[in-house]
């Protein structure tokens, strides 16, 4: 934000782009009330597969099934920092879906005190940024950190 | 019908090694289909279905690999088809191949599988395609492959107790086994402190914790059990081939996806997706996991082969490290894992992997595996994974 530029969201409609309490956006089934992230345009349970499918927003919080992180630069079309800087990934399943959900860590997160189980809520942080904007993405951070 | 006359002979194997060439994998392909009808003592004229594993790296041959390697060996006007399934893609090959001989439209079947890898990670297909999983978790993630091996790798850690240096030992294991199979990229024996003092990709795996991504081709001559008679008394078969979905919902999470499925309204299935792949081989060759002599697993890291022990039913959950520190695991133990020395000396070959893996069973059965025989081996089993949910297991028997 010290920057002055403009704060996009590198992909529409993944997330809400509140900065204190961002959630993800996801979809649910009107009729057996299954949630997907990201979108679906129908039902994937089984069981239902015909129920209309609504926007629901999902839960901000959630425990770690596992995290890594990446010391090597990716291929596009990941756009990486120059130097390139690593970055830590996890797993966190969502509270109230348990459903697993990847993100990336917020840069300085402490990794090293991370375990599976620990509580995480979701940020928004800078993905990339060009001359004019910069793009955001949904990370996780420690919750309280 | 009785297991029995679901089988198929496998009449001929062959490949071409593994490595980093930098040639066409037509040329692997053709190389390693010439040298599975070598092996069975039949002529190109003599295959009348083709079924290719297709490559999506090698452009628009690599999508129509059937027919690719069809024109190579030179047009017969043998039947043809091409499939898709990722890694898995070889063991979709086979099926599709035995399906038509039990269905007796054919008597003998030519599987290819080949391919030729760009260095590095592997990559999403190029262009701007937001619509694409694949693309997208590079785009708003960087998630490559690793970054999942490491989230398994680190959950068995957290869960299991599991340490950097059992993952190691797996490494050393299989650099031991596939030291002396002439079709492995590498030969060299590694050290535990080896595998530790190599860079850390995604932690908690080292670059040796993980495969390599290579050239190579491999090949299958499949045929009916009365075509087999006249040609190899008593010849290797397929007993089994499992090409299972997952079920939902899926609460593993698996490339390329962003999230798994919720569990929050319908429980989860008894049996995990990696579980299921094998049980239903099994079940399709009325065998257990007491019944294998040796399993060829997919160890895209060394972690990764420590879950198939559990995933495939030999210990557990929880107990794989045990199995390995052992030795249950190695040549000479209760149930060799990955003799051929696995991707650990292979490195991925995408389309060509699960063909391979069952050469090296058919040459294990036979008792032609110089170097890394499993004694008297009878039974054996191949499992892997496709991107997007493809299951992989083919159970071999003698």
């Amino acid at each position: 934000m010290a920057s002055g530029k403009a704060r996009v969201p590198v992909i529409e409609g993944w997330f809400t782009t509140d900065e204190d309490r961002p959630q993800l956006l996801g979809s649910r089934c009107r009729s057996c009330g299954a949630r997907f992230f990201p979108k679906t345009g129908a039902c994937r349970n089984p069981e239902c597969g015909r129920g209309e499918i609504e926007e629901v927003a999902l839960s901000r919080t959630g425990r770690v099934w596992s995290f890594t992180d990446n010391r090597y630069q990716p291929p596009p079309p990941y756009v990486a920092s120059d130097p390139f800087e690593p970055y830590a990934i996890a797993a966190v399943e969502l509270a109230d879906e348990r459903m697993v959900v990847l993100g990336q860590l917020v840069p300085g997160t402490d990794v090293a005190a991370l375990g599976v189980g620990a509580e995480m809520e979701l940020a928004l942080g800078t993905l990339y940024e060009d001359d004019e904007r910069e793009y955001l993405v949904w990370k996780w951070r420690p919750t309280g950190a | 019908m009785p297991e029995t006359d679901r089988q198929v002979a496998i009449l001929g194997v062959g490949m071409h090694p593994w490595g980093k060439w930098g040639r066409s994998f037509v040329e692997y392909g053709t190389s390693a289909a010439r040298a599975a009808l070598d092996d069975a003592g039949l002529r190109w004229s003599d295959v009348q279905f083709v079924s290719g594993a297709d490559t999506i790296r090698n452009g628009y041959p690599g999508y129509v690999a059937g027919a690719t390697f069809a024109q190579a060996l030179g047009w017969s006007g043998a039947r043809v088809s091409s499939c898709y399934s990722a890694c898995a893609s070889g063991a979709t090959a086979i099926d599709i191949a035995r399906a038509r001989i039990l269905a007796g439209l054919c008597d003998v079947a030519l599987v290819v599988g080949a391919d030729t890898t760009p260095k590095g990670f592997f990559a999403p297909v190029g262009g701007d395609r937001p619509e694409d999983p694949d693309w997208l978790r590079f785009r708003l993630l960087g998630a490559t492959n690793p970054t999942y091996f490491g989230l398994y790798a680190r959950r068995r850690m957290e869960l299991y107790g599991a340490t950097e240096r059992d993952f190691a030992r797996v490494k050393v294991k299989n650099s031991r086994q596939g030291a002396a199979n002439p079709n492995a990229r590498y030969h060299k024996a590694v050290s535990e402190d080896e595998v530790l003092a190599s860079p850390v990709v995604a932690s908690p795996l080292r670059l040796l914790d993980i495969c390599a991504t290579s050239d190579g081709g491999a090949a299958v001559v499949l045929s009916s059990m009365d075509f087999a008679r006249s040609r190899r008394p008593r010849p290797v078969k397929i007993a089994a081939v499992s090409t299972v979905t997952p079920r939902y919902p899926n609460t593993v999470i698996e490339m390329p996806n962003f999230a798994t499925d919720s569990s929050a309204g319908v429980a989860p299935p008894d049996r995990p997706f990696r579980d299921s792949i094998t049980h239903a081989a099994y079940q399709e060759a009325g065998i257990g996991p007491d019944d294998l002599d040796l399993a060829e697993v997919y160890d895209l890291s060394t972690a990764l082969e420590l879950d198939w022990y559990e995933n495939i039913g030999l210990c557990k959950a929880g107990e794989a490290e045990r199995l390995l520190n052992d030795g249950d695991t190695a040549l000479g133990g209760r149930i060799p894992v990955n003799a051929s020395g696995g991707l650990a000396c292979f490195g991925e070959a995408v389309p060509a992997q699960a063909i391979a893996q069952v050469c090296e069973l058919t040459w294990q059965l036979r008792g032609e595996a110089d170097g890394r025989q499993v004694e008297g081996a009878k039974v054996g089993v191949t499992v892997n994974q496709g991107l997007f949910g493809h299951g992989s297991s083919v159970v071999v028997m003698r």
